[in-house]
């Protein structure tokens, strides 16, 4: 219920985003399947007259079909960047296997006496085709095309991924933010459409072969509309930003920066976390959210710009515990000790960059670092039955290598054994695994910790505003109030939202702030 | 001065071989203008690969097919096939055309003008015993066997062409029906102008309906002549065997009034309205056994038999000679 009631106020709130969304989310949709009916028809009909490359063909289609969505993604955007290219390149390829089989199937399917009888009254090839073929084959072919349309409205959420749009823009934000409500914003319009769509063909497929000629042509106008709903023109400025879903729908992310900023004419588009940086990179779009430690900026020659009007609150990373482990061990909390304060932002930029871009392993990573700092100790023998200390960790590299680290300084200080969980997602999973005593430990952010977990008012917010030994002092007391949780001393690093650019283009701009952006953009 | 005349079709030392299978070997025949030719055979012998060389449904590897003394090769097949109607045994009408449109095709490939259409077409359906008011709008789906095939045999006169191929036409269709349309198509008029060729396993069928009989067995022409030739005298064994079962029958229907007047007490055929010199003696038998009809006929069955008889012997005879 309370979820309905934050459902309509968003839709409420995001009226025109939602409108916006549903028609990319149609133009895609309509995009790709007017190619796949282009090349899909002939091909099949092709195959009706060389039977005997159907198997090699289809095959291929069908191995297509297998490709996961977002690992068919990942393999285009080297090739068509980044935008509608390759979303609608993907759903094309999703496409393409029911209409080349229905064309062929429907096709077979046409009774050999009336081909016959065709060819005998004096019918060219190409008439029998037109004539007979085709139209007979129709109520096959509508199935196939309803079968691809129903998967691309699907796989189209799937864009949001590739700066594309549609509705998988909510949905994608929705899951990043933990929002039910915004996932739902997204999730249902695109299956009603999904409804809506084969609802229609359903009904078109019922109609006598002569009236599906006449559709089949209308279809064939009414498609290149559809797809041309995605031409509609956008807002253009003389910066493209590409953020992540999380960014977009954050307090602390884009509504905060801007309001902040006053940023103005600053068109962007969503994708996934993934590919900003490879955006960039490629120069599909100039400005970008990241994490200032990330490894990339280092890899990719990017800046970050100063948050000069502090706005992105402060994400200093610190172990959170079980305190009943720390009391069961007292050994173990000067072993965790040793890393407090350890870690620059540039020293953990260059780790990153070791596993983002040298592709080094977080273990071995996390070896080099400890000997360069005299931390080292080959990991002691344990006794049998030893008791085991868990640590968990998010799936990025950053949170893998203080993992491996703190694992390190355990098994070489301390007779405990230690379990190592990394693949728990993201914030949420982790924490309810400590929480419900799944793992002992997972280095967290504060910032997250605050926004994310505890979510509190915003005058209280306000109160704090953004200083970084307030933030830990408010998370550390509430996590002790409400959860019975620990945090220990920070590592040093501030892991943050970052606004980036790249090296070059900033230089030329003369832009090192945020606050230099927005003055940029309003000239 | 008959050689002047073009035949209008000519086929000369045809072969067709699949792999290493010979389906027709070395037939040849002339089909002068106007005559039905029935193609007759068993099952596999042949026949439908002959008839379709005609229209260029498949091409024979060896010999040559004119057609009006032109070589089917100089044409493009799609024209001659405009120019030659065909009907097959599964009829082949178009699902998603009406009755009409059905036999509008071949008219409108070739740009007759609609009225023109819509006036045969109507005229037609008119003589097939399809009233256009009810059946032009109908779909193929709607009609029953029989008159979808007759729909079948409208389309393909309805251009108007000089010859009609026919691929076991009446084949799928339950006996009573077949009979009754097998009637119709004979006393059809716009059919008796044409020159037919026609395929059937089915002997009765083809002693109605044909001028001339090709006998064929294993792709090779086994004996080509009329009816009364094929049964009274037989090129050979084959010929012999596949009329034996039903010799009588046949030959009640291959002699005519005519042929028994000789051996019957003087009459005119005057008094019997329906009957000429050409009716075949198995229908003056079927006459004087149906109970309750009139006849006229100075005779009775048991001297039409007599006579029958002694026509017979004295055919026989005279082929011996």
């Amino acid at each position: 219920m309370e979820t309905l009631t934050e459902l309509l106020v968003f839709w409420q709130a995001q009226a025109g985003k939602l409108g916006e969304q549903t028609l990319q989310h149609i133009g895609l949709t309509a995009a790709s399947l007017l190619l796949a009916v282009v090349l899909g028809v002939p091909l099949g009909l092709l195959l009706t007259r060389r039977p005997r490359w159907a198997p090699a063909i289809l095959g291929v289609a069908g191995a297509l079909q297998t490709v996961p969505s977002i690992a068919l993604l990942g393999f285009l955007i080297p090739l068509l960047g980044i935008g509608p290219k390759p979303a609608i390149f993907a759903l094309f390829l999703y496409s393409l296997l029911p209409i080349i089989r229905n064309t062929l199937t429907g096709v077979q399917g046409v009774s050999p006496a009336v081909v016959e009888a065709a060819r005998g009254l004096g019918l060219t090839d190409g008439q029998i085709l037109r004539r007979v073929e085709l139209p007979l084959a129709l109520p096959v072919l509508f199935a196939g095309i309803r079968t691809a349309t129903v998967i691309n409205v699907g796989v189209a959420t799937l864009a949001a991924y590739v700066a594309a749009g549609g509705l998988g823009e909510f949905i994608f934000g929705g899951i990043a933010l933990n929002n039910p409500a915004m996932i739902l914003a997204g999730a249902l319009p695109a299956a009603g459409l999904a409804l809506a769509f084969d609802a229609a063909l359903a009904g078109l497929q019922r109609l006598s072969t002569r009236r599906l000629v006449q559709v089949g042509a209308a279809l064939l106008v009414l498609l290149p509309l559809l797809g041309g709903l995605y031409l509609l023109p956008r807002a253009t400025g003389k910066l493209l930003a590409g953020f992540s879903p999380e960014f977009v729908g954050r307090a602390d992310g884009l509504p905060g920066l801007k309001s902040a900023y006053h940023l103005r004419r600053l068109p962007s588009v969503v994708l996934a976390p993934a590919l900003v940086y490879e955006a960039a990179r490629h120069q599909d779009v100039d400005l970008i959210d990241g994490y200032s430690t990330d490894g990339r900026i280092r890899a990719y020659d990017l800046r970050v710009l100063r948050d000069d009007r502090r706005v992105f609150p402060p994400y200093y990373a610190a172990p959170v515990v079980r305190p009943a482990v720390l009391a069961a061990y007292p050994e173990l909390a000067p072993v965790l000790a040793q890393l407090a304060g350890q870690i620059s932002d540039s020293v953990m930029t260059n780790l990153n960059y070791r596993a983002d871009y040298l592709h080094q392993e977080p273990r071995a990573i996390a070896e080099a670092f400890l000997r360069r700092r005299g931390l080292w100790r080959a990991a002691r023998p344990l006794a049998p039955g030893a008791p085991v200390v868990r640590l968990g960790s998010k799936i990025f590299a950053e949170q893998y290598i203080l993992l491996e680290m703190y694992a390190a300084l355990i098994r070489g200080n301390t007779g405990l054994a230690v379990e190592t969980k990394t693949g728990l997602g993201g914030t949420t999973i982790c924490f309810e695994a400590l929480r419900t005593g799944a793992i002992d430990m997972y280095p967290e952010y504060t910032g997250t910790g605050l926004q994310v977990l505890l979510q509190p008012s915003p005058a209280v917010l306000d109160s704090l505003g953004g200083r970084p030994p307030a933030v830990l002092q408010y998370v550390r007391q509430q996590f002790r109030r409400r959860y019975g949780l620990e945090w220990l001393a920070p590592l040093g690093f501030n892991n943050t939202y970052a606004l980036l650019m790249r090296q070059r283009q900033a230089r030329q701009l003369g832009i090192v702030s945020i606050s230099q952006l927005s003055t940029y953009l309003s000239k | 001065m008959t050689d002047s005349v073009v035949p209008a079709i000519r086929a000369a030392h045809l072969h067709k071989r699949y792999g290493s299978h010979a389906v027709v070997r070395d037939v040849s025949f002339v089909l002068p203008a106007g005559e039905t030719l029935v193609l007759l055979g068993p099952s596999g012998c042949g026949k439908t690969t002959l008839l379709k060389m005609l229209n260029r449904l498949v091409e024979p590897d060896e010999g040559t097919i004119d057609i009006n003394g032109e070589d089917v090769r100089r044409q493009q097949p799609e024209q001659l096939r405009r120019g030659i109607g065909y009907v097959i045994q599964q009829v082949g009408l178009l699902p998603h055309y009406t009755v009409a449109e059905n036999i509008a095709v071949v008219p409108r490939l070739l740009g007759h003008p609609p009225v023109a259409i819509a006036d045969r077409t109507a005229a037609l359906l008119t003589r097939l015993h399809l009233p256009p008011a009810r059946y032009a709008g109908q779909y193929p789906h709607q009609l029953s066997g029989g008159q979808q095939q007759r729909v079948g045999l409208a389309r393909a006169l309805a251009a108007n062409p000089p010859i009609i191929l026919m691929d076991e036409p009446f084949g799928a269709l339950d006996p009573i029906t077949r009979a009754s349309i097998r009637r119709e198509f004979r006393e059809l008029e716009e059919l008796r102008q044409k020159t037919v060729v026609l395929v059937t396993h089915d002997v009765t069928e083809a002693f109605e309906l044909a001028d001339r009989i090709l006998l064929l067995d294993a792709g090779q022409v086994q004996q080509l002549g009329t009816p009364r030739e094929l049964l009274l005298r037989p090129a050979n064994d084959f010929v012999r065997r596949f009329f034996a079962a039903e010799r009588l029958a046949l030959q009640l229907r291959t002699f005519t009034l005519a042929d028994v007047q000789p051996f019957l007490p003087a009459f005119t055929l005057d008094e019997q309205p329906g009957f000429s010199a050409e009716t075949s003696v198995q229908e003056v038998l079927e006459q004087l056994t149906t109970n309750g009809v009139v006849n006229h006929f100075p005779f009775d069955l048991a001297q039409l038999m007599a006579a029958f008889g002694q026509a017979l012997q004295g055919e026989e005879a005279a082929w011996k000679r």
